[in-house]
């Protein structure tokens, strides 16, 4: 059961075939027999249960939508009406949300069966889940490595089958660098398609909730129940939502994909880009034109993000004080002390190195010099997409350098982890989709293809994302032990 | 000595927006609710939660724009000013930094007959924070959250005034436009109009300001004007005696009369502003503008000049009857109602309603006399029916009770007596009783006349016309 895609498990439900209480069941007893994966912060067994039966209900009175009934799980960043809420922080440990974030709302509005929350780096700053208050999560692919981050647990969990589908985010690459390490597939949308709302925020001009599935069309019977406007949040953008299921076939003939050249240079592993060019050879046998582009300005989206995320995270995290809710230090003396050892105590040294960096950033004498000119540069960043993206439909490219690296690898050193977003962090700076799909593997660890189309053009990238999935099968390997 | 001084003073008013709700989320902005039951998850700071902006809040503060006659922002933008607090839930305050939603505009006042325009730097939108409460927590303090959230408008003035007098003037005068335009309560008790007053002093004929103490928070028009004469001269004796004035944020105590340092310039927080991500810039186009132009009421300064040409008013009833809108609206209804003289309908309503008003402690919305009983009213005065004095009698029994004027005439038989028979009889009578009066009167003694008018009326109960009971009465003395 665990292994079918949604619209299989759809049909299975509607057939009888099994019940939504006897697959959520089965996924329940897979979470604790691998829970050494460490993927969950939470498993809402009680919850889950009543869900699937409720799911049954709905499934038998013909009322179902196609996630009735289907069990997934939220990453712990979006807020969960009576269910801890950690953003994977000491700081929030303790933190039950008193309402729904609009997506958890519109999963459960379409019967979705929430199995639990997911583990992810703190507060999603992070590259290899590795600064989760709640422990490393491994890599089902190889337990040595790390999943990738921050939406590690999320990708850990769909990739050992232990959840159907899972929500991510993606803020400079947390949805698509984790999807890629584990080999599920998983998409960014164009920032302002998913709301939100209750969706903690790490830095809000490039946080953006999407699907982490393992194929194509999973994404896209998620994105269909995520995706609109919500007036709960004034940057998500009200346009309509198209059918992501009726143009998942459509012809792939003359497709445009541009290379960045810049994508291609140093850096990057030579296996991986071995694998990047035999799946681009497959949409040249699609009918695809494919052509070497420019973006000179690619370059600077490093540092131009490691100052606007950190200034905006300095910003967002204030609410953190120990004051209403959240981790409070024992014994306070008085209000600063209160303040510097409730953030101090309950905030982990990835989360203060940012805040650090973005107060420093936006102090007086040098937010001109620093997060203005970061904002210039994004400005240039989003020309470079803008002008590519008339020339072409779509760019394609690696999602890492490399594959899953060695925990405790990389997390002494700020800068080489940093690194390892080197290909998804323009894309936020930007503001437009993209995907990233399973295109094979490097000594048994999987390695991703990212497709990053124009703004609001999910429904084409996952038309060719699920034209790929039709003539190859990276995406339905198993790791080994999790079969 | 202090001739040679001269004062500068700007001031930064926050006016408390009258919207129903706050300016990020749906929550009520009510005031005196039992402690954060108008705080919603939004107002909290609760993890995930953003902000959406009121719309009416913008409109507000474009509508005050117009009124000011100033530059309204095309495109406005808000930002985050960050510090820590334990009343400021997120950490830091939305506000606006760069790109005000109001630029400069200017108001005019008067102090002691001589006008002045003062200029005004910008207003922005932003919200209030929430309340420290230091008693009753044993020791600790508690945080009401009703108010974190609030909209607030922050009119920052140039720095333009010269004397304690003016800036009290401009701040009545602010006060006065917030009302009209029904943008602001304009209580000050409950803080919806508060003032932080900038004042300085330079010798008289310098070019360059002296450097500037901040007065925070003052309530009231009494305290702006104490804070800042204690503000002054605080300022010039201590540069007098040598010392010089530094940067920093002060505390007006009005249990002391003075003003005591709160914090330095070296001690005030960098509040790292840059724009908030969660909202979108707002766009005012024209099209918006031009309504908002056309839906604007008559100002106070056309409202009063108008009242001086319409009715033929002096400048103090002018002024009394247009110092609020509701007031000028109620006067030129019973003016329209009565179609009685309006001065004498301006003399009702500026005495012995607004007295009434006033002894009960309500504002003319909450007056249990509408215009329409007053028209009753002062038509009956004007056909003769009662007295002036009569008037005044029904008029109490009006503001008892429910019944109009003619009910209670009726009811109380209080109708005016002009039958020159009935009121002649009664004369007859008190001359023949009051023999050594009317010697009095008859050899010169004038004003044994009022003893005469005053029997007759109490004869008659207060009934009778007293035009006609005067004429008569000189007759029959002569």
């Amino acid at each position: 059961m665990h292994n079918k895609t949604i619209a299989d498990l759809a049909k299975g439900l509607r057939s009888g075939e099994f019940s939504s209480v006897e697959l959520t069941q089965s996924f329940l007893d897979r979470i604790k027999q691998h829970s050494s994966l460490n993927s969950y912060i939470t498993v809402t067994e009680d919850l889950a249960l009543q869900e699937a039966m409720a799911a049954d209900g709905r499934l038998a009175k013909g009322d179902a939508e196609l996630l009735t009934g289907i069990p997934m799980a939220q990453k712990d960043i979006f807020c969960t009406q009576g269910v801890k809420t950690t953003c994977g922080s000491k700081m929030l440990d303790n933190f039950i949300a008193p309402y729904d974030a609009t997506v958890v709302e519109k999963f459960n509005n379409a019967g979705a069966v929430m199995l639990g929350k997911l583990n992810m780096d703190e507060f999603a700053m992070g590259s290899s889940n590795e600064t989760s208050y709640f422990g490393v999560v491994k890599n089902p692919w190889d337990t040595n490595t790390v999943p990738g981050g921050s939406s590690g647990g999320s990708a850990a969990a769909v990739a050992a089958r232990l959840a159907v589908c899972a929500t991510g985010t993606d803020t400079g690459g947390s949805i698509r660098q984790p999807a890629a390490l584990c080999g599920i597939t998983g998409l960014k949308p164009t920032y302002g398609r998913v709301s939100r709302y209750g969706m903690i925020a790490y830095a809000s001009s490039l946080d953006q909730g999407g699907p982490m599935a393992r194929s194509a069309e999973d994404a896209a019977i998620m994105l269909q129940t995520m995706a609109g406007f919500d007036e709960k949040d004034s940057t998500s953008v009200d346009q309509p939502v198209p059918d992501y299921l009726a143009g998942l076939n459509n012809d792939l003939e003359g497709l445009k994909i541009g290379l960045p050249k810049e994508f291609f240079g140093e850096g990057l592993n030579s296996d991986v880009a071995a694998i990047l060019d035999a799946a681009i050879n497959e949409y040249r046998k699609l009918g695809a034109e494919v052509k070497e582009i420019s973006m000179p300005n690619l370059k600077l989206a490093i540092p131009a993000y490691y100052v606007i995320a950190p200034a905006e995270c300095s910003a967002n995290l204030s609410r953190f004080d120990g004051v209403r809710y959240g981790y409070r230090c024992e014994n306070p003396a008085d209000l600063t002390d209160l303040y510097t050892r409730s953030r101090g105590e309950g905030f982990g040294k990835e989360v203060k190195r940012r805040i650090l960096m973005g107060t420093y950033a936006l102090s007086a004498g040098y937010y001109d010099a620093y997060y203005l000119k970061a904002q210039k540069v994004r400005r240039l960043i989003s020309e470079d997409f803008k002008n590519a993206l008339s020339e072409v439909d779509v760019i394609m490219g690696p999602v890492t350098p490399g594959t899953a690296f060695g925990i405790g690898e990389k997390i002494g050193n700020p800068i080489e982890m940093y690194l390892s977003d080197i290909y998804t962090i323009a894309i936020n700076l930007a503001g437009v989709p993209a995907m990233s799909v399973p295109a094979g593997f490097v000594d048994c660890k999987p390695v991703g293809l990212q497709i990053i189309g124009n703004y609001f053009a999910e429904d084409r990238l996952l038309n060719i994302a699920h034209r790929y999935q039709q003539v190859t099968d990276w995406h339905q390997q198993t790791p080994k032990g999790f079969e | 000595m202090s001739q040679q001084w001269e004062t500068v003073i700007g001031l930064e008013i926050h006016a408390q927006l009258a919207t129903k709700s706050k300016i990020f989320s749906a929550a009520s902005t009510a005031y005196g609710a039992e402690p954060n039951t108008q705080a919603c998850a939004v107002d909290l700071g609760l993890p995930g939660v953003l902000p959406v902006l009121n719309k009416e809040a913008v409109r507000m503060a474009v509508i005050f724009g117009m009124a000011i006659e100033a530059h309204i922002a095309p495109y406005s933008v808000f930002a985050r000013k960050n510090y820590f607090y334990p009343d400021l839930p997120k950490g830091y305050q939305i506000s606006q930094m760069e790109l005000p939603i109001v630029g400069v505009g200017h108001l005019e006042i008067e102090v002691d007959g001589i006008a002045k325009r003062i200029g005004i730097t910008r207003a922005h939108l932003e919200e209030d924070a929430g309340k420290s409460l230091h008693e009753d927590f044993h020791g600790l303090t508690g945080i009401d959250l009703n108010r974190a959230g609030t909209p607030l408008l922050e009119i920052v003035s140039e720095p333009d005034m010269r004397s304690a007098k003016e800036a009290v003037a401009y701040m009545r005068k602010l006060h006065e436009l917030v009302r009209y335009l029904g943008i602001c309560d304009g209580n000050m008790q409950e803080g919806s109009f508060r003032c932080d007053a900038n004042v300085s002093v330079r010798p008289k004929g310098q070019k360059e300001f002296g450097t500037r103490a901040e007065i925070k928070n003052i309530n009231s028009f009494k305290f702006i004007e104490k804070a800042i004469n204690y503000e002054i001269e605080r300022q010039i004796d201590l540069i007098e005696s040598g010392g010089t004035v530094v940067q920093e944020t002060r505390l007006y105590d009005s249990v002391k009369d003075e003003t005591r340092s709160m914090r330095s310039k070296e001690e005030a927080n960098d509040y790292r502003y840059f724009p908030d991500p969660d909202l979108l810039p707002v766009f005012i186009d024209d099209a918006f503008k031009a309504q908002i132009k056309a839906e604007l009421p008559e100002l106070p300064d056309a409202k009063k000049q108008r009242f001086k040409d319409q009715y033929a008013l002096d400048e103090e009833s002018t002024t009394v009857l247009t110092s609020s809108r509701q007031l000028a609206d109620y006067f030129e209804a019973v003016v329209k109602e009565s179609a009685c003289e309006a001065k004498i309908c301006a003399n009702w309503v500026t005495g012995d309603l607004s007295a009434a008003l006033n002894k009960s402690g309500l504002e003319i919305t909450g007056s249990p006399v509408n215009h329409q009983r007053l028209a009753g009213l002062l038509v009956r005065i004007a056909d003769n029916t009662i007295s002036g004095k009569i008037a005044k009698q029904v008029f109490e029994e009006m503001w008892q009770g429910t019944a109009t004027a003619d009910e209670i005439i009726e009811a109380k038989g209080l109708k005016q007596i002009t039958d020159t028979g009935a009121i002649e009889a009664i004369i007859d009578k008190i001359i023949a009783d009051n023999q050594d009066q009317v010697e009095q009167y008859r050899s010169g003694k004038d004003k044994v006349f009022g003893f005469f008018v005053g029997q007759v009326m109490k004869e008659m109960q207060g009934k009778a016309n007293p035009g006609e009971v005067n004429k008569m009465l000189k007759d029959k003395l002569k």
